[in-house]
């Protein structure tokens, strides 16, 4: 659960004591200026982008054999060294911006010739289709995290929405217009389907949904292997673990012409973070979910059915992860195969704290990791430095994310007026 | 665990006696163990024709001591089957005693007992090389929950466990292979977990950083870490840096002797003996030892610990760090102790299922080895039942040590109790 804790007021420094303006308030600039040395989300959130930044440099320092190279030789050339240091670097950082992002040099051919605009926006296209299953994933994990429920088990969901989904796709036959939405419903379906079962075990019988939730994802990962080379999932005439294709009238449209893979997943991944945005805020078993997240005892007290809606809440997040499932597939790939959704459940876990739990929040943390994930695998190709060093980017920002109070005293800032940001979750005993 | 003097209960700890199972679950228990009767009475016995026999290989070929036992399935699992049924109909019967677990325990046994003479009729099951597996399957996740209770019995949730072993395996292959040393390699393997037990302690202890959250990230770190140096370092100088050779099983004198058990617990490699080691060592040492007690003190109620003079945050810090580099040396069996070189992701979720068997071992280093047991039985089950052939699919065998876990977890432990203060950041006022 996210908890805004109320910390001491802060102290105005005497230095710090600007002319009061007309109305007895420090003037704009000043206000500006003091936000800006203060430990708010925003200024947090960008140093902690720059410490992960520092120590990308400093791994790609130490384990590049030109870069170690250039230094075993600094007494003769130490001006050398330094270059060869800063250009790895500078080559590594540019290629994740212009293989995530957009790259000028194309972009510049592009208005100068009229043509090849596809590759100049393919980088953006490629970070959104990356990000709308974050986006999803996330949605439900920091659904889960807010409400004091842990759910560690996106993975097996978004696996079982795919299924669900995939199945939808091929047995039915029906025109675009309503077939789509029934697959995707589908994969909703089935990952509100797994969801609901650590939901219902823990409800009933008090076993923990983290131990639930983990061992689920290996057993819906083993279902699908069974199925890939089963009927009726198996592509037929195959005999490698491939499932059957998804039908055109399954698939999501392309949102910018057809060369560019950017899709209507993205839209529906937007379309989720305001549904949860609105739920959350507005809606009165969203009000109960933040309750019971808040204070259990309290909601209990208050006559709220905490079993209930520990239940809801894994269905909830459950299809959300289902959704992230089905817009891989109906998106980009068309078929399923072993090992499906690579290591989205768990960049959703990650994702869901980066953003602090709130659907903005998650969208705009699944968008940077998303431009990391595809700028990573530029970098490999563009400079050899291995793509994993994005992961170790993510992670080191989310540390930041998490230990504000390191980051204050790493950059020496004054604490924020509205109190501290940390993050705290809920124990084992929820 | 009240054995000792100085070791307090848990009701003196504030928790109600948990050695008394609730009576709906002891019920269900007992239904449970009557269904298993009834299905392999009539699924696993009377089905059979009477002719078939199946062979247990006790002893694996070089060293026939002990012949193959060789048992007619048919009149061997009858009695399993009304046995279990019996205990079964015991345990309702008894309703809410001591020793529920025990009869339980026992109705299982004659199940499984059942079940393997069923997979293996008209054929040979090498039994011992079954307890084997079972060990080796069994030994990282024993590091691993121990370094669970290390730390969360002071209060400090530790979710890095995956992390740390994916660090002292890194750098245990790294070290082992570069010096040639394996001894070294294994002391590299405790110091990456232990770096990173420290890393945790820092955030949470020093910084108040949620602890759930830093272990979390510290596993997907380490993941992406060793994934980064296994490409950049490791893998272009291959031979030199990722080519340990791996400890050599030791024979104990004498005990490796025994029929049937004794090689298989006394001819293993040092990791085997240092986890069962280790695992005594914390068990006595968390329950019946002044430390143990200050420990328990510390993780149920830091206050009152405090109080009577205790620092909670030193005992916190040292027992984090030690959770560490006990992961870590977890981490090192995966390649110094059995597979030789570092891979990518080569605990493969493992830690978490360590986690898994701390929880439902309770927060015991006892519990949490009867759970790792169970779960690393049911991992070398399903490769044995893959050669047997008992027409199972073999991703669903490879499912049931993750299904048997959950049902385990709902139908058995259900709701626990971590320790009081398990996760709460300590601040004195």
């Amino acid at each position: 659960m996210t908890r805004t804790e109320t910390g001491p007021p802060p102290a105005v420094a005497p230095a710090t004591a600007v002319e009061p303006g007309p109305r007895g308030e420090p003037p704009a600039w000043a206000r500006l200026a003091r936000r800006l040395v203060e430990a708010n989300v925003a200024v947090v959130t960008v140093l902690a982008l720059f410490t992960a930044l520092v120590i990308g440099a400093i791994l790609i320092t130490a384990t590049t054999p030109s870069v170690l190279h250039a230094w075993s030789q600094v007494g003769s050339a130490p001006g050398h060294a330094f270059y060869v240091t800063g250009a790895t670097i500078g080559d590594a950082y540019g290629a994740i911006f212009t293989g995530s992002v957009i790259s000028p040099s194309a972009l510049g051919h592009a208005i100068s010739t009229g043509r090849g605009w596809t590759g100049a926006f393919n980088p953006i296209s490629e970070t959104l289709v990356k990000a709308a299953p974050l986006i999803l994933a996330g949605l439900g994990v920091a659904l889960g995290f807010s409400t004091g429920v842990f759910n560690i088990g996106a993975q097996g969901q978004l696996i079982a929405g795919a299924i669900a989904a995939l199945y939808v796709g091929f047995a039915v036959h029906l025109p675009i217009g309503i077939h789509l939405p029934l697959v995707v419903l589908g994969g909703a379906a089935g990952g509100a389907v797994a969801g609901f079962i650590p939901g219902i075990l823990k409800a009933r019988t008090g076993a923990h949904e983290v131990i639930v939730t983990i061992m689920l994802n290996y057993v819906f990962l083993d279902l699908l292997t069974y199925l890939l080379t089963s009927r009726p999932f198996q592509q037929p005439g195959q005999s490698n673990a491939i499932s059957r294709t998804m039908p055109a009238t399954a698939r999501l449209p392309h949102l910018f012409g057809s060369t560019l893979r950017a899709n209507l997943g993205f839209v529906i991944a937007l379309a989720a973070a305001l549904a949860v945005a609105w739920f959350a805020r507005r809606s009165t078993l969203g009000f109960s979910f933040r309750v019971i997240g808040a204070n259990q005892r309290a909601g209990r007290t208050a006559g709220m059915d905490v079993r209930r809606v520990t239940v809801l809440v894994l269905v909830i997040s459950g299809a959300l992860a289902g959704l992230a499932g089905t817009v891989t597939l109906s998106g980009t790939d068309f078929f399923l195969s072993t090992g499906y959704g690579g290591n989205i459940g768990f960049d959703a876990i990650t994702v869901a704290l980066l953003g602090r739990n709130r659907p903005l929040g998650v969208v705009l943390g699944s968008l940077l990791f998303a431009a990391l994930d595809v700028g990573g695998a530029s970098m490999q190709v563009a400079t050899g430095i291995p793509i994993d060093l994005s992961s170790v980017i993510q992670a080191t920002i989310v540390f930041c994310i998490a230990t504000p109070m390191l980051v204050r005293e790493l950059y020496r800032l004054r604490e924020a007026g509205g109190g501290s940001i940390q993050l705290f979750m809920k124990g084992w005993s929820s | 665990m009240s054995s000792s003097p100085i070791a307090l209960s848990p009701a003196a700890l504030g928790a109600p006696d948990r050695r008394l199972v609730s009576l709906g679950r002891v019920r269900g228990m007992g239904v449970f163990l009557v269904l298993l009767g009834v299905i392999t009475l009539f699924g696993l016995s009377l089905s059979i024709p009477p002719s078939e026999h199946a062979q247990f290989l006790l002893t694996a070929p070089p060293a026939v001591s002990v012949p193959p036992l060789s048992m007619p399935v048919r009149w061997v699992n009858v009695p399993l089957a009304v046995l279990c049924a019996a205990l079964g109909a015991l345990l309702i019967a008894r309703g809410r005693r001591r020793g529920t677990y025990l009869i339980f325990g026992a109705g299982t046994v004659a199940f499984l007992w059942a079940f393997l003479a069923w997979a293996a009729r008209g054929g040979t099951l090498n039994f011992e090389q079954l307890l084997a597996e079972t060990l080796v399957e069994t030994t990282p996740l024993v590091f691993g929950s121990l370094s669970g209770v290390m730390c969360e019995r002071s209060g400090v949730i530790n979710i890095a466990i995956e992390g740390q072993f994916l660090a002292g395996a890194f750098l245990g292959a790294m070290i082992g292979s570069a010096t040639g040393n394996l001894w070294l390699g294994a002391l590299a393997g405790g110091f990456a977990g232990g770096l990173f037990g420290a890393l945790l302690a820092f955030l949470s202890l020093r910084y108040g950083a949620d602890q759930i959250i830093v272990g979390i990230l510290i596993d997907a770190f380490c993941l992406g870490l060793t994934n980064f140096l296994l490409a950049q370092v490791l893998t272009p100088d291959q031979t030199t840096l990722n080519s340990p050779s791996t400890f050599s099983p030791v024979a104990i004198p004498l005990l490796s002797k025994i029929p049937i058990v004794g090689p298989v617990l006394f001819d293993q490699n040092v990791f085997v003996y240092l986890a069962a080691v280790l695992l005594v060592v914390v068990n006595v040492a968390l329950f019946s030892t002044r430390w143990g007690l200050r420990v328990r003190a510390v993780g149920e109620h830091p206050k009152a610990a405090e109080t009577v003079g205790i620092h909670v945050l030193a005992v916190r810090y040292r027992n984090v760090i030690l959770g560490g580099v006990i992961a870590g040396l977890g981490g090192a069996s995966f390649t110094i102790g059995s597979v030789g070189q570092f891979s990518s992701d080569m605990s493969s979720g493992l830690g978490y299922v360590a986690l898994a068997a701390m929880i439902f071992g309770r927060w015991r280093p006892l519990g949490a080895l009867g759970a790792a047991l169970l779960f690393g039985f049911s991992v070398s089950l399903q490769s044995f039942l893959a050669v047997l052939n008992v027409g199972i699919p073999s991703p669903f065998l490879a499912m049931a040590p993750y299904v048997i876990t959950i049902a385990v977890v709902s139908g058995l432990v259900g709701r626990v109790r971590p320790p009081g203060a398990d996760g709460v950041p300590y601040r004195r006022d």
